[in-house]
């Protein structure tokens, strides 16, 4: 059992998938217990798996039993190690969290709601775990259309063309990234990450090998809504359903920064994209640039979900620039803020879910009065406020002050500059929507305003998951240090300084 | 000039695709149609299949089926003698995905279409900003 931890985590939620989907047409009632059994076995996998590679090392999985590189390898280290266990504990809470809202969204469609849920997941779960780079594309579009038809579910009017827009990019995207590792192949021969690995530094002077290395990361760059390349993502995410947009939202983009950082480590070595490359420079001033447009953008936001939307542009801004700072304390911010930020993201996102399921709005003037009126859901808010903020002990100062300080060794003082000021109109951002829901009077939709408002808190099943990830947002960031020293110390190759 | 051509001549598999490939673009970005959007979608994914299946190809090879095998006749086999059928095999999986995107997106036209009325972008969002 334990040795295929690697397989069962993709092929449980796949198969699974195909029930839910039959379920759906003989009792809809069944979909939601059988989702979550599939989405907990896969976490469960994925931290035995974790805990393995602790213990043992690097796991190597061949699936079908062929030895690589002619056969699919299934290849954890302690990188996506980490990120597994995220992102199957995030879709798992957010599963549970968000049962009600999808009954009171969309009560009819919860049968293909839940199939293409686990079917994303799955994509997902792939891309981390999978080493072949082929692998990895079917992966990543198995993840998207999943995505893509997830979206479409939301508001009537806008989510269709809204997730059509985010198909074309994704599109490019996805295919930007299959002719990198056409290059690839045309360069080495192989598609197994390792194998490419271990052929490309004789061929390091190619230029098929440098345009597959630049076609690969634009494409990412497109999947993972870095800055000139984010049209799609405010949209897509703001119309979406509230259960689907805090299930993409903190999962889709944090996996594609998790697929450039495998590209930079482990398909192309760090002395290629750094040394041969040179052109980490030009990138971290792209992610000061993506910074500080974000959080500009967000500033200009009259609805809480957009301008989330916009501070997960700035976000990927961060951790693209401290991938790409070049030393040990960037690369350990950016590894480090995948978790954070996914944690954050998540946390972010179920109260726009519980105030959607209560107040039906996310505009300013639907959070009037919401402090008196949800007072754990808004306590929560303000943890994750807090935290991408970066206000210790919450876990978002801690990847912060790795990226400044890996920034400062850097000498990228404008990256720093960016950072600081993000978090300053971060703080602005925040701080409005707690004026907003603390001083003006609760006001109900015909106009009536209410002294003092009532109390009508969320049901207790959605808030003790966002509970759950609160709590986890200063949990992580009181054991950064372990994180740090046992996990992610190991991700960043010897000889990074 | 001369080298101009020669060069366009010994790659012409790579110029169809890039050709092809920026067809696919500029409709994407420049169309107004929802469903030539959604066409020029397609040619892009198409020039990529393209360009895979171009590169499995060899001079006077032959299909990658070992007559000879398991044993029968120990037959040396060249491998130079044989097209590399992997590329290919590869992009029957982009095929299938290729079609599904196709999918999602028309469902998606047609879901546009009921709401709006119309399948031509600027009008959609005359329609949105009206409201």
């Amino acid at each position: 059992m334990s040795q295929n931890y690697p397989a069962l985590l993709v092929i449980v939620p796949l198969l699974s998938a195909f029930f839910i989907s039959a379920a759906g047409w003989v009792n809809k009632r069944l979909c939601f217990p059988l989702s979550v059994a599939a989405l907990s076995v896969s976490a469960y996998s994925c931290i035995g798996l974790l805990l393995r590679v602790l213990n043992e090392g690097v796991v190597h999985y061949r699936l079908g039993g062929w030895p690589p590189p002619w056969g699919i390898v299934y290849y954890v280290d302690y990188l996506n190690g980490l990120v597994l266990c995220v992102v199957s504990i995030s879709a798992l809470i957010n599963l549970i969290a968000t049962k009600k809202s999808i009954e009171q969204e969309f009560p009819e469609k919860t049968g293909p709601f839940y199939t293409l849920y686990v079917l994303f997941v799955t994509g997902m779960l792939g891309i981390t775990v999978t080493g072949d780079a082929f692998n990895l594309y079917v992966l990543l579009e198995i993840g998207s259309i999943t995505g893509y038809a997830l979206l479409a579910m939301g508001d009537e009017d806008r989510a269709p063309l809204a997730s059509l827009n985010y198909l074309y990019m994704g599109t490019i995207g996805a295919c930007f990234y299959l002719l990198g590792v056409g290059y690839l192949y045309i360069a080495t021969g192989s598609l197994n990450m390792v194998d490419i690995a271990h052929i490309l530094p004789d061929l390091y002077q190619s230029k098929a090998v440098t345009a597959a290395f630049i076609i690969c990361l634009v494409g990412v760059w497109i999947k993972m809504a870095f800055f000139p390349l984010h049209a799609w993502l405010p949209n897509a995410y703001t119309f979406a359903p509230s259960a689907t947009s805090s299930l993409i939202a903190p999962l889709m983009t944090k996996v594609m920064i998790y697929v450039m950082i495998r590209l930079i480590l482990t398909v192309f070595t760090p002395e290629f994209a750094f040394t041969t490359l040179a052109v980490s420079h030009y990138i971290v001033w792209l992610a000061c640039i993506a910074i500080v447009m974000g959080a500009i953008l967000a500033l200009a936001q009259h609805d809480l979900k957009k301008m989330l939307t916009y501070i997960i542009v700035a976000e990927v801004g961060y951790m693209v620039g401290g991938a790409w700072l070049g030393n040990r304390a960037g690369m350990t911010g950016a590894v480090l803020h995948i978790v954070n930020d996914a944690l954050m993201t998540l946390c972010a996102f179920l109260v726009v879910c519980n105030i959607v399921y209560k107040v039906k709005g996310y505009a300013f003037a639907d959070l009037k009065g919401l402090f008196p009126k949800m007072p754990f859901t808004m306590g929560a808010f303000v943890i994750a406020a807090l935290s991408i903020i970066g206000v210790p002990p919450t876990c978002g100062f801690f990847s912060k002050w790795y990226l400044i300080l890996g920034a400062i060794q850097a000498h990228q003082y404008g990256f720093m500059v960016a950072l600081l000021f993000s978090s300053l109109i971060n703080v602005v951002l925040f701080f409005r929507v707690f004026e907003v829901g603390f001083f003006e009077p609760f006001s109900d939709h015909e106009g009536h305003e209410h002294h003092p408002a009532v109390m009508a808190e969320a049901p207790l099943s959605m808030l003790v998951p966002l509970y759950i990830v609160a709590v986890g947002l200063i949990v992580v960031g009181l054991y950064t240090g372990d994180i740090v020293n046992h996990i992610i110390r190991f991700v960043i190759p010897k000889g990074f300084m | 000039m001369g080298d101009l051509i020669q060069v366009v001549i010994a790659k012409y598999n790579y110029w169809i695709y890039i050709t092809l490939m920026m067809i696919g673009l500029y409709a994407m970005i420049a169309k107004n149609n929802l469903i030539k959007k959604i066409v020029g979608m397609n040619i892009f994914q198409t020039a990529i299949i393209l360009f895979y299946i171009s590169i499995g190809v060899k001079k006077g090879g032959t299909l990658p089926i070992v007559e000879h095998g398991h044993g029968a006749h120990p037959n040396v086999v060249h491998a130079a003698d044989y097209l590399n059928p992997l590329p290919h095999v590869l992009m029957l999986t982009a095929i299938v995905v290729s079609v599904a995107t196709l999918g999602v997106a028309l469902a998606l036209g047609i879901k546009i279409y009921n709401r709006y009325n119309t399948l031509e972008e600027d009008e959609i969002l005359v329609q949105i900003r009206e409201k």
